[in-house]
């Protein structure tokens, strides 16, 4: 039987304020527990949620940079359940009227299968919603009992919430991808998933290929990693199916991803957990946003990935897979394009660069694009003497590993290490005349039709010249002198 | 819409509060009658009038996203029953 898979996603994201969403404390990651938990963030009898306008901000943000309806009336409400993290016995969340309403779309790139290639769909996103986060438990053995930290309880959260339209777990995988590169981009979202600033959970379902009505479907929760997103989706596929045809039925529940397992398990169902009781929070009024305040956030919103992958395409002729790479991350586009305008054309050859040499010096070190020891503008000036023939391409490697270590910016390197190009003909020559008098033998036997033997004389004459003779003239004066 | 026994019972568990037989058969009274009051508002024909999230009509104030709370955990947690290492300390609970 033919089966296919429904993926639907919903992803927090802790928007990066520097206070909580309805208290004046702090939200800093790593503080001494229960540092950064005051009053309101305890739930302490009469206190009052004031609500922070950097969170509102940043849901609109979001909602304009997918393209959705922001609903000009956004409403708080009491999601209630218990539970030792949550003090105070509910938490306040959006449901009928969340600020981000429908509309939106993140379009992505799926790589396919083997063949290299990628191919574009646009996931449509139903809602996004504020809320705050809850607080940690430690199970830790504290003489029996659970440690409770508050220090992220209070802290703002969006969650966004997709249709179910991802047919693969590598559909998923480019779509948070996509979400998660955005909600940087945009300037929301600091990302950091071991952290927990951004986690998925994905409902998963399996239907015969050719039906409309969707299976029943489970939910993987807290996925921190595209990794864990990944295989816990393809666990969850692989254990639904096979159920089915087992004869077996997949029941609705909430399940978890073990990673040292690799497979999902059903968490202990609470009793009639799913009774969340909500209704509007009567501490909270409705939240008003004017058409005017939309706008003025629309201003302030950065060229969106999708329209600088396009513009890259366009405007650089980059080929889409290049475009889509450097536009993973807003600094390393910026980089890029401020690298290709230092250099004035041949935006390939920085692409090129950037994506290859660049990265590894960075993946090597742990290095981010914005701390690369090597600026875009001095990346330009290496990549013009390769385009002058200055350099070559070979040697250009070793003066970039000369300024990756500080010995200073292209021109000084070249001068330093003596290592410009030879394009002198007149000593070219010279170089070859040694080299066939040298060989003699290795000469009659190319003479005689061994072409192969030309790649040894090139390597020689290379090595002779310590690499800096200009390859092209090299080949071609010593097919001429070969030739007799 | 009227309310059973088993309602009293289920709302009972969810709000963690625990009710005797007696004491569910009284609360079932008393909440029947609030319903009868719900039920007749419902009676009220509110086509094309705009649901409203609070009982004023009046819009959610704003403040400036700065840290304002100081760290005062060790007034805290002094009437915490039980605390270590900075932690709350509760009956454990497993996922």
């Amino acid at each position: 039987m033919q089966w296919e898979v429904v993926i639907g996603l919903e992803t927090h994201a802790q928007l990066n304020t520097v206070s909580k969403i309805f208290s004046g404390a702090a939200t800093a990651y790593g503080a001494e527990p229960n540092t950064q938990a005051c009053a309101v963030d305890l739930a302490l009898p009469g206190v009052l949620p004031v609500f922070n306008r950097a969170a509102a901000e940043k849901a609109v943000r979001f909602g304009l940079a997918v393209g959705a309806r922001i609903n000009r009336k956004s409403v708080f409400e009491r999601k209630n359940y218990f539970y030792p993290d949550l003090p105070k016995g509910y938490q306040t969340t959006q449901l009928e009227l969340p600020i981000v309403a429908e509309g939106g779309t993140l379009r992505i790139q799926v790589p396919s299968t083997g063949s290299g290639q990628s191919y574009e769909k646009d996931i449509r996103i139903t809602r996004a919603h504020m809320e705050e986060d809850a607080g940690k438990s430690l199970h830790e053995d504290f003489h029996g009992m659970t440690g409770i930290d508050l220090n992220r309880a209070g802290t703002p959260l969006i969650e966004i919430v997709t249709e179910p339209d991802m047919r693969s777990s590598a559909e998923a995988v480019a779509y948070a991808k996509a979400l998660h590169s955005l909600v940087r981009w945009i300037g929301i979202c600091d990302g950091n998933m071991q952290e927990g600033s951004f986690r998925c959970d994905a409902n998963v379902s399996v239907r015969v290929k050719g039906t409309d009505k969707l299976g029943t479907r489970c939910e993987i929760k807290n996925l921190n990693s595209f990794k864990f997103l990944e295989k816990a989706i393809e666990y969850e596929i692989r254990r639904q199916i096979e159920l089915i045809e087992d004869g077996g039925r997949v029941v609705q529940e909430t399940r978890l991803y073990d990673p040292d397992r690799d497979e999902t398990r059903s968490m202990r169902s609470k009793e009639e957990a799913n009774d969340y009781r909500y209704f509007p929070d009567p501490d909270l009024l409705p939240l008003v946003v004017s058409d005017a305040y939309i706008e003025n956030v629309r201003g302030t919103l950065p060229e969106l990935p999708q329209a600088k992958r396009e513009r890259f395409i366009s405007e650089y002729s980059l080929p889409a897979y290049d475009a889509g790479v450097l536009t993973s991350a807003r600094e390393l586009a910026d980089y890029f394009e401020a690298t290709a305008k230092a250099l004035g054309g041949e935006a390939k050859l920085a692409a090129n660069w950037i994506m290859g040499d660049l990265s590894a010096a960075l993946n090597k070190e742990g290095k981010d694009i914005v701390d690369s020891p090597i600026s875009s503008v001095r990346l330009a000036g290496l990549l013009k003497r390769i385009l002058d023939n200055t350099i070559s391409g070979k040697i250009a490697k070793e003066v970039f590993a000369a300024m990756w270590n500080g010995e200073g910016e292209a021109d000084t390197v070249i001068e330093a290490k003596g290592l410009k190009q030879v394009s002198d003909s007149g000593a070219i020559e010279k170089i070859i005349d040694e080299i066939i008098a040298a060989n003699p033998g290795q000469v009659a036997e190319y003479r005689s039709g061994k072409d192969k033997l030309f790649g040894f004389f090139v390597g020689q004459a290379m090595k002779a010249s310590k690499g800096k003779a200009n390859p092209a003239q090299l080949n071609e004066i010593l097919k001429q002198k070969l030739a007799g | 819409m009227s309310l059973t026994l088993d309602d009293v019972k289920r709302i009972a568990i969810l709000a963690r509060i625990e009710v005797s037989e007696s004491e569910a058969q009284a609360y079932l009274a008393q909440l029947s009658s609030i319903f009868g009051l719900v039920e007749e508002m419902q009676a009220v024909d509110t086509r094309g009038i705009e649901p409203m999230a609070h009982a004023q009509d009046v819009v959610l104030r704003l403040r400036e996203d700065a840290v304002s709370e100081a760290d005062r955990r060790d007034a805290y947690q002094a009437v915490a029953p039980q605390v270590e290492a900075g932690l709350y300390l509760v009956p454990k609970v497993i996922e």
